[in-house]
């Protein structure tokens, strides 16, 4: 079982806007499989998939625009199928398939 | 984990957690309350009148897009009767301004406004691409902002508006005061708290709605609304002291998200401190702000002193700050820092009298609101900073620092 659970992945959608989409080759909405669990066999959650994103689909080598001391940087929201990640047990937040995570940021000008 | 009910309705299911109270709202409860908080802020401030022309200072980010279409639904249901338009300016900064004119165009379509597009080249001769290629990257944020905070007032006259609203947000207004309290300019951190900033002397006046609206929620406001807004990063050098203040108050929020609107009250109560500034908070009380407040005047209202008692320890400070003649000193322009530290070489930084009362601050003279001699702009200098800085650019020597 536990085979089959760690070759697994987890289909699901991720967004960028307000100014991310440029660290992720300037594309809003970026189809993931994510590895069903960790490197240490917990399934994958928020702070797994922000790692994920960092090393697989990041283009811009500027990462502590996106990461800052190993955290999502403040600033950037995440909406959990429209629902701000607060509300979901942020970075804990056990992903499901078909989820539709955004990340937005405020911090960049008009 | 189960779905959180929305507070409010009790029925939807929760989708933002607010900030400033932690309650836990459904996108449409989440819409009207945020655009009831902007209407309190505009009625209980007496931001508007009946008929007024104003302009919304729009980038096509998202503050300003925010701003217009919360101004228009709000003009609609409550019946402000204001004859709304936007005003851009064209710094001239090429492959920056271009994709985000292109939004503001859009959405002077999408709110049925009329849009003006004022560019630096026409007002001053001069496109920032230009001011960078004779100055260099460095320092060149100054003469941004000194054009830009000019431009809006000129188009506005342009166009015969005596009101230009703008985007400026509670983590906006925070930041200015944390930067003002490091920089140890008092008179400006007073200013910058200010919902209404010019008085009936100025020819325009300049307001901020969102004073009081967290950045967060203006983001999840226009998502939810699905407000077509574009974000950009200006490609020359950012503001590293503004970004830091920036980082600051983001971390801050994480920790605690109601520090924002304390920073903000924070700065309105220091306000109320320095002598001869004009005091703003929400003026819940139907104040009007006028430059000669007295300190002990009240000016309560949005939480800036509910739950406080009688004030008497502010009140009795602030006698006692009124009564110290080195109050004087305290209000410093940069135009007049600048013109001194041209003279002695020095920077502004030492040529800021200190708060204890020394020979210098007397003799500095009281701000008096004047018109700039070359340009008739306002100003409370003989030459407005405008068009110092264009003259060390027309000589090609643009060594000014501020």
């Amino acid at each position: 079982m536990s085979n089959a659970t760690e070759s697994a992945a987890i289909p699901i959608v991720v967004d960028f806007s307000g100014g991310l989409e440029m660290l992720f080759d300037d594309q809003r909405r970026h189809s993931v499989s994510l590895p069903a669990v960790d490197a240490g066999g917990k399934p994958a959650n928020i702070a797994f998939l922000i790692q994920y994103l960092c090393k697989n689909l990041m283009k811009d080598p500027r990462v502590d625009l996106f990461v800052l001391d190993d955290h999502l940087r403040p600033g950037i929201l995440v909406l959990i199928n429209d629902a701000d990640w607060e509300l979901e047990g942020e970075e804990a937040y056990k992903i499901q398939p078909h989820d539709n995570i955004l990340f937005v940021s405020t911090l960049h000008g008009g | 984990m189960a779905p959180a009910l929305c507070v409010n309705c009790k029925t939807e299911r929760a989708l933002i957690k607010r900030p400033k109270n932690h309650a836990k709202l459904c996108k449409t409860c989440f819409i009207t309350i945020f655009e009831d908080e902007v209407h309190h802020t505009i009625t209980s401030s007496q931001l508007f009148h009946r008929g007024e022309k104003v302009a919304i200072g729009a980038s096509g980010g998202k503050d300003s897009t925010v701003l217009a279409s919360v101004l228009k639904t709000l003009n609609e249901r409550h019946d402000y009767g204001l004859d709304l338009v936007l005003l851009s300016i064209d710094e001239g900064i090429k492959g920056y301004r271009d994709d985000s004119l292109e939004t503001v165009k859009r959405n002077a379509v999408q709110y049925d406004m009329p849009l003006t597009v004022v560019g630096y080249d026409e007002l001053y001769g001069w496109t920032m691409d230009q001011v960078v290629e004779t100055i260099g990257k460095k320092g060149n944020c100054t003469y941004c902002g000194v054009f830009r905070r000019q431009a809006l007032d000129r188009g506005a006259k342009m166009l015969s508006i005596k009101h230009v609203v703008t985007g400026h947000n509670a983590d906006d207004v925070a930041e200015t005061v944390l930067m003002n309290l490091l920089r140890g300019d008092l008179a400006r951190l007073s200013r910058s708290t200010s919902i209404v900033t010019g008085d009936n002397r100025s020819e325009v006046k300049r307001s901020k709605p969102l004073k009081y609206s967290y950045e967060k929620e203006i983001v999840l406001y226009a998502h939810h609304k699905k407000l077509d807004y574009f974000s950009t990063e200006c490609i020359y050098s950012p503001e590293a002291f503004r970004g830091s203040a920036r980082s600051l108050i983001k971390q801050l929020e994480r920790v605690r998200p109601t520090a924002i609107l304390d920073i903000v009250r924070s700065g309105e109560d220091m306000a109320r401190l320095v002598p001869g500034e004009s005091p703003s908070s929400c003026a819940c009380k139907g104040q009007k702000t006028s430059p000669m407040v007295s300190g002990e005047d009240d000016i309560g209202g949005c939480g800036s002193q509910n739950g406080r008692t009688s004030g008497n320890e502010m009140a009795a400070m602030d006698k006692q700050l009124r009564e110290n003649e080195a109050h004087e000193g305290l209000e410093v322009d940069v135009a007049m820092a600048m013109s001194e530290s041209k003279k002695t070489g020095a920077k502004k930084q030492k040529e800021l009298p200190i708060r204890s009362g020394n020979g210098t601050s007397k003799n500095a003279p009281r701000q008096v609101r004047g018109n700039c001699s070359r340009c008739g702009y306002m100003s409370s200098q003989e030459i407005c900073q405008a068009c110092m800085l264009l003259e060390g650019l027309n000589k090609n020597r643009a060594q000014i620092q501020i």
